[in-house]
């Protein structure tokens, strides 16, 4: 039902309220002074050395990518790893190729090189 | 509930009352995907409408589906478009109309389209709402015995499809 | 309960914002964003349908799509992005209007 959500609702609740009081109350009380050191943005006290708008290595983007089909698998396995028990070799029969093919892939972008960050 | 002008409004239940909220914040967060000039805010407000739409299912009992769609839109597509756009330094567009030449058309065509599937939702006399679900282990169960009984094949085809996208994503991809 | 109608309207709004994103955006991955929002919107539709359909507990035709239509949804937006930055790399652009080699 619906309504077994209703702590999680709350919950989200207060932690949104939590966020706008943290935010909003510092804002409206705090003095404001601006300077150039404060408006740097805050790099855990080292001096930001370059600007974070530069492109990023495409590297990010194909790890993100063997994430996503791996994601997909494990949406995949859930319902039948709960169906397994009833159906036993038939489902087990069905998953392999799937299995095979997703492993396929990884195969080939670990031989391509793709994983290697240099 | 009576409006002013003698419209007669019937009073939300509690459930219908917070579908209205999850409804609304998904709707406008969708607008903003499209409206928005800053790209990145444009991936922002996608995050929120997919985490709406799991809301909405929630709603449907569909526990399962909510939870997929939380973890491949929200953790995967929305981090991918992220990287793409990160990738394509165009969050510093802004000095150009993010609208080609097309968009009055488009509006207009979006609008009309919108207006007529309006109707029809409202004039089709659906059915109310189905049995009672039980949304447990044993619909999930179902949900994978249909996988590997009535839709192998597209199960096994989906698999294929996801080697096939991987594999052209990393060669597309790929710095050469 | 929340009737049935409502949803299809949340889903018909989703998807007409997607359809104008996906034709009206200039920037080609504003484009995908809009195509996502109307998988999305075609979802809700399915989803909407099992459960008031004849039977959801014993008719999982609609989810079994849905879950089906979120992994194809991943494999198009992988490619479908792999395939912009492709075209970043080649043109520095992702402006789909300078992107005209094949309009005669």
């Amino acid at each position: 039902m619906a309504s077994d959500y209703l702590p999680l609702l709350i919950l989200i609740l207060l932690a949104a309220g939590f966020g706008v009081i943290a935010i909003g109350l510092p804002t409206l009380l705090g003095p404001r002074e601006r300077n150039n050191q404060k408006l740097e943005p805050y790099e855990s006290g080292i001096i930001p050395f370059s600007d974070a708008r530069r492109r990023f290595p495409v590297k990010y983007y194909l790890v993100a990518m063997l994430f996503l089909i791996f994601d997909i698998e494990v949406i995949f396995l859930y319902p039948w790893a709960a169906v397994l028990r009833d159906l036993r070799l038939f489902a087990l029969v069905a998953m392999i190729p799937f299995f095979i093919v997703l492993v396929v892939g990884f195969l080939y972008e670990w031989k391509k090189g793709a994983l290697d960050w240099d | 509930m009576q409006l002013p002008l003698g419209i007669e409004v019937p009073i939300p239940t509690f459930e219908q009352f917070v579908f209205i909220q999850v409804a609304l914040l998904t709707a406008v967060a969708g607008l903003a995907v499209v409206i928005s000039r800053n790209l990145f805010h444009s991936a922002l407000a996608l995050t929120l409408t997919f985490f709406g739409v799991a809301g909405v299912y929630v709603f449907l009992e569909a526990e399962f589906l909510a939870v997929s769609q939380v973890l491949v839109y929200v953790g995967a597509i929305a981090m991918l478009i992220a990287f793409a756009i990160m990738l394509t330094r165009s969050m510093m567009y802004g000095r150009t109309s993010p609208l080609n030449n097309q968009w009055g058309k488009s509006s207009l065509f979006a609008f009309l389209f919108f207006i007529g599937l309006l109707a029809f939702a409202r004039a089709t006399p659906w059915p109310a709402a189905g049995e009672e679900v039980v949304a447990d282990e044993a619909l999930i169960g179902a949900l994978g015995r249909e996988f590997v009984t009535t839709y192998v094949i597209a199960f096994e085809v989906l698999g294929l499809l996801l080697l096939l996208a991987l594999v052209g994503a990393v060669m597309l991809a790929r710095d050469r | 309960m929340v009737p049935l109608s409502w949803y299809l309207m949340l889903a018909a709004f989703l998807f007409s914002c997607g359809l104008y994103g996906a034709l009206a955006r200039r920037n080609a991955i504003a484009m995908l964003m809009g195509i996502e929002l109307m998988l999305n919107a075609a979802n809700i539709n399915l989803v909407a349908f099992w459960r008031h359909g004849v039977g959801p507990m014993e008719d999982l035709t609609g989810q079994a799509f849905a879950v089906l239509i979120i992994g194809l949804a991943a494999a198009e937006a992988a490619v479908g992005l792999a395939l912009i930055i492709a075209v970043y790399r080649e043109r520095r652009t992702i402006d789909v209007d300078e992107l005209d080699l094949l309009s005669g």
